[in-house]
């Protein structure tokens, strides 16, 4: 729940920084939305973290895998909504990004930055972790954190979607989602995301999903709200 | 001070051997059919080695005791020092081929003997730095492995392809090795990325796992319990935190467990 509220904390920051840079244009509009799927989608598999058990005690029943987090409703959590084309005015933005390392897990799943914004990465557990970001076209590294090591503090020169793995608990697994714009919104448990502080006008909209891929829409914002609605394909397997 | 240092050499003499002698760091309790035949012969090796240790030490200590405060050149090994020399390679020599020969049997039981037709097969899997067990399934079938499928970050360990392969679609994966007592077992051992090692003690099997070989391993466990399973070849940073446990069940409660893992 705690790291939950630093994503809304990071977004709204950002969206408020938004808001100052383009204090001199119209009142910004808000695009809101829902990620959902049709279809079957895999069968999560419950994790055995029995080779570390401090983090298996923690975890009763064990978490599963989060390639797909569907909710009620077929509603997909933690896909990432973002203007792709005709954003303008998004200046890089200050506040960290908080990323943990709690209960050999990574919290959040999918971590949200722009382009140059300080990220920090936190072991809280009382074991070392060994983070390992998979960039294409970012540079690709590996930090060792034992027990109480301070944050690792980084950031990201170009946007990519970067899968994250521990190269001590094979199981861990999470996403950098390095964006240009600060127009985003993350899903929640519900499906649903929102976009403030959008400057009116006509805009590529994308959705990814790590599992799903992505897709995208236009959306035109004129002042007031937007809608606009993600149906993902799903397949079992 | 000849008689000095023969005495600290039985004193040193003694004091090693006791320990081994009482065992009093000896290994742990075994829980393997095949564990006890490997300590009787882990006893033979050594006694033999120990009384050809402690008869070494002994006649060394005299020799020093005698001759320790001698100067000079005492006097010539009758017939000169090669036959002696001979004798010691000779004596050596038997003593580690009758070894190697009486230990064949308790080897050749672990290594060269098929295992029984209906043990129970578990994959493994190793790697940096975990081990992941394969079992399966309702159907009895293995599905194939693919390394080019292998996705740590959702849980397919072993490379499987249930899109196109209906036999991986039932196949269970956990962490820890669950098996029935005994039941004999066949572990087919796998490496992700480089050398591993499947190490437990109370099994008294201790076997490397090599990228790119199939290795096969059978035993039977005796006793229920919980015992750590480890790996002991250096195989990078987190090796230390390498290991997973063996969980042996009675039948049927290892027979629950399995209904309650292709249950979910």
């Amino acid at each position: 729940m705690r790291t939950k509220f630093f994503i809304l904390l990071a977004v709204f920051g950002l969206a408020s920084s938004a808001m100052l840079v383009t204090a001199a244009r119209p009142a910004g509009g808000t695009i809101t939305g829902k990620v959902t799927f049709t279809g079957t989608p895999p069968k999560m598999k419950p994790i055995d973290m029995s080779k570390e058990p401090y983090c298996q005690k923690l975890h009763n029943p064990p978490i599963k895998t989060q390639d797909v987090e569907a909710g009620p409703g077929d509603t997909l959590e933690d896909a990432v909504v973002f203007i792709s084309a005709g954003d303008q005015g998004s200046s890089s933005a200050s506040t960290p990004v908080r990323y943990d390392q709690k209960g050999c897990q990574y919290i959040p799943h999918v971590a949200v930055m722009m382009v140059d914004q300080p990220l920090q990465i936190y072991n809280d557990d009382p074991n070392a972790h060994n983070i390992h970001p998979l960039p294409k076209v970012n540079a690709e590294w590996n930090k060792s954190q034992p027990p109480g090591a301070p944050p690792i503090d980084t950031k990201w020169d170009k946007p990519e979607f970067i899968s994250v793995k521990c190269n001590i608990h094979p199981w861990m697994h999470g996403y950098f989602v390095v964006l240009k714009t600060s127009h985003y919104g993350v899903t929640g448990a519900d499906g649903t995301f929102t976009i403030k502080d959008v400057p009116p006008g006509k805009y590529t909209l994308t959705a990814w999903q790590e599992h799903m891929g992505t897709q995208t829409q236009e959306v035109t914002v004129s002042g007031g709200a937007a809608t606009a609605n993600f149906t993902f394909k799903a397949m079992p397997y | 001070m000849g008689k000095f240092f023969a005495i600290l050499l039985i004193i040193i003499t003694l004091v090693s051997v006791y320990p081994i002698v009482t065992h009093m760091w000896w290994m742990p309790e075994v829980v393997s059919a095949h564990g006890p035949a490997v300590d009787h012969q882990l006893d033979e090796t050594m006694i033999g080695s120990g009384v050809l240790f402690i008869t070494s030490q002994f006649v060394l200590a005299g020799f020093i005791w005698a001759f320790g405060n001698h100067k000079g050149k005492i006097k010539n090994w009758p017939g000169g020092h090669r036959p002696v020399v001979a004798f010691g390679i000779i004596l050596v020599g038997l003593e580690i081929l009758s070894l190697s020969f009486v230990g064949s049997k308790v080897w050749a039981s672990m290594y060269i003997t098929k295992p029984d037709l209906n043990a129970l097969h578990v994959d493994v899997q190793a790697e940096q730095f975990a081990f992941f067990f394969r079992y399966a399934g309702p159907d009895g079938v293995f599905g194939s492995i693919h390394p080019d499928k292998i996705n740590d970050g959702s849980g397919n360990y072993f490379g499987l392809d249930p899109e196109n392969d209906v036999a991986a679609r039932d196949d269970i994966v956990v962490g820890t090795l669950t098996i029935p007592v005994d039941t004999p077992i066949l572990l087919t051992l796998h490496s992700k990325d480089m050398i591993h090692n499947f190490y437990v003690p109370e099994l008294r099997i201790q076997q490397d796992i090599v990228p790119g070989i199939d290795i096969p391993l059978h035993f039977t466990a005796t006793k229920t319990g919980k015992w750590e399973i480890v790996c002991t070849q250096l195989c990078g940073l987190g090796h230390y935190s390498m290991k997973a446990y063996l969980q042996v069940m009675s039948k049927p409660e290892y027979d629950d467990w399995l209904k309650q893992q292709s249950g979910d």
